[in-house]
């Protein structure tokens, strides 16, 4: 346990140096697609929940595993769908003068 | 041959290549051209890793001589993709509550997750302090996140009120439940075996969720969201330290510091401290202050008046605000910059960071309404040019542009950045009426020499600008 716990720390902190210099770096004119696309993202605990409903080592955990996995799944496929629907409405005028 | 050693390696593997793609689906969101790369990148991302995920449950199956329930995983993936498609279609004007929604489901799987794990491992082996003390941080984040967005959405949505909700003794109130919930916590680390205290933790976190959300008005929604977000990703994070899951962790660290940094940055476009935004003391502006100002004259003008000075003029800067949103005026709003950019006027549009109910919220309706997104420019930018500015258009915007907040040391919105509109030569308001607005703060604007008040509905009156500017051109 304690070297793994070292090591997740150590994961932890490098993500977020990295998830402050990258997000930075986003547009202002982006941050409502950054805002929907880091939900899907952060969705991904649906691993875990799959994980629980898979080994279903109890009634109680096999209840809130599926309930879990629905919530996480709405959220990545809504979540990539709108991010999705939102970029291709942002147009530049250059290329159309030019 | 499968064995336990080679799927974990498969599966660690997987799980490295999903955070790389996730790091580069946020680096390519940084500017329009490259973001939706950054979408499918998230997307690769996202199907590797539950592919991995299930072909290493079915090994570990073989291995560990237990049936996988692939019928329910297959059965609850299903049905949340049926629920997140007709989510992810939601009208442009609905993105701020979708968001909060998707916060409340996110919190929600991983609240749900740690329950589990909880009366999972209370019952084996035990808990060491350091995982039930993780295991208690994203619980707790995550309750208070669940019902904080559901409120956040609700009053969005306009379900329940938006008028901020306050009590004598509101900011004690809630630092003592969360003081109660830190302190189950702690007792539960030195002893896990307390199961009868666990349903308290959570649910005290989720009374929290709703009182942190219940003092805050429209205004301060774009902290709150942003807030909210960065609480979910630290909630996901936690989760994955007690899974022992680095892709969570990962994960869950960039969404946490993408919160965190858009919690910080709309802070500072409304000039709130950053820990004043922490302990949920939003919504305070609203007490003070209204119905100092008696009736004072103000000129207004007719469409036909406007119209005649927008064509006149060579510098034209749009100011949209959350009443463009609530209007629905963006498809007329571009309709206008077309006819004013015919006749060969510099239309540009001024988006102060806290515009609209979640940050970008106005950059993203314009950009439906086909508005191309290099004329959309953040407020330092622009300020330098309001001197050279013919007209200002103001819609449905009121504090962003209160020359106040730069003058009156008594006014609650004193110091906070605002557009520098009040230095162009002309200044156009469309305003429903003289009503102050939301944080019924009273706005000097509307009272100077070269400020014109445009009385309507800004769809309506917008839409006759452009008539009546067609009409003119023959």
């Amino acid at each position: 346990m304690g070297s793994s716990l070292i090591d997740g720390l150590f994961v932890f902190m490098l993500a977020g140096f990295i998830g402050f210099e990258v997000i930075k770096r986003i547009s202002p004119l982006l941050h409502t697609p950054l805002m929907s696309i880091t939900n899907a993202l952060d969705a991904i605990a649906v691993v875990g929940a799959i994980v629980l409903v898979g080994r279903h080592e109890s009634p109680l955990a096999r209840i809130l595993g599926i309930l879990a996995v629905i919530a996480a799944t709405s959220n990545i496929v809504g979540g990539f769908l709108i991010t999705d629907r939102m970029l291709k409405m942002f147009k530049s005028s250059r290329p159309a003068k030019s | 041959m499968i064995t336990i050693s080679g799927s974990q390696a498969f599966i660690g593997f997987i799980y490295l290549v999903a955070s790389g793609l996730f790091i580069l689906a946020l680096k390519w969101m940084n500017a329009p051209p490259t973001a939706r790369r950054g979408i499918l990148s998230g997307e690769i991302g996202m199907v590797l890793a539950i592919g991995g995920t299930i072909l290493d449950l079915a090994a570990r199956g073989k291995l560990e001589h237990f049936s996988v329930d692939y019928v329910w995983i297959f059965a609850a993936l299903g049905i949340g993709t049926a629920i997140g498609i007709p989510l992810g279609l939601v009208q442009m004007t609905a993105v701020p509550q979708r968001t909060a929604l998707s916060h409340a489901f996110g919190a929600f799987c991983v609240t749900l997750v740690g329950t589990a794990e909880y009366y999972l491992v209370v019952n084996g082996s035990g808990i060491p302090p350091f995982k039930m003390a993780v295991l208690c941080c994203e619980v707790i984040l995550g309750g208070l996140t669940v019902t904080g967005s559901l409120m956040a959405a609700g009053k969005l949505q306009e379900v329940l009120p938006q008028r901020p909700i306050t009590f004598k003794g509101q900011n004690i109130f809630n630092l003592g439940m969360l003081a109660a919930a830190i302190a189950i916590a702690v007792y539960l680390v030195h002893d896990p075996s307390a199961t009868h205290l666990y349903p308290v933790m959570v649910g005290i976190a989720l009374v929290f969720g709703v009182m942190l959300v219940i003092p805050i008005g429209g205004a301060d929604m774009p902290t709150v969201i942003s807030l909210l977000n960065s609480y979910a990703g630290l909630s996901a994070a936690a989760m994955g330290f007690v899974l022992g899951n680095k892709l969570l962790i990962i994960a869950g660290a960039l969404d946490g510091s993408s919160g965190l940094i858009l919690s910080v940055i709309m802070s500072k476009a409304m000039n709130r401290s950053f820990t004043n935004v922490l302990f949920g003391a939003f919504g305070q502006v609203a007490a003070a202050a209204a119905g100092a100002q008696e009736a004072m004259p103000v000129k207004s003008a007719s469409a036909e008046e406007a119209a005649g000075i927008l064509a006149a003029a060579s510098k034209v800067v749009v100011v949209p605000g959350y009443g463009m949103a609530v209007a629905q005026a963006q498809h007329k709003v571009r309709e206008l910059y077309d006819a004013l950019s015919k006749r060969g006027i510099d239309v540009r549009f001024a988006i102060h960071p806290v515009a609209g109910r979640m940050p970008g919220h106005m950059n993203v309706l314009l950009a439906e309404a086909d508005v191309p997104y290099d004329r959309l420019m953040e407020m330092d930018d622009i300020n330098g040019d309001f001197p050279q500015t013919d007209v200002s258009l103001i819609i449905g915007a009121n504090d962003v542009t209160n020359p106040a907040a730069k003058t009156d040391k008594a006014s609650p919105i004193y110091g906070m950045p605002v557009l520098d509109v009040e230095r162009s030569h002309t200044v156009m308001v469309i305003k429903r009426s003289m009503n102050p607005g939301f944080a019924g703060i009273d706005n000097p604007l509307y009272y100077m020499d070269q400020t014109l008040m445009l009385f309507g509905d800004a769809k309506a009156f917008v839409s006759n600008i452009v008539k009546e500017l067609s009409s003119a051109h023959g």
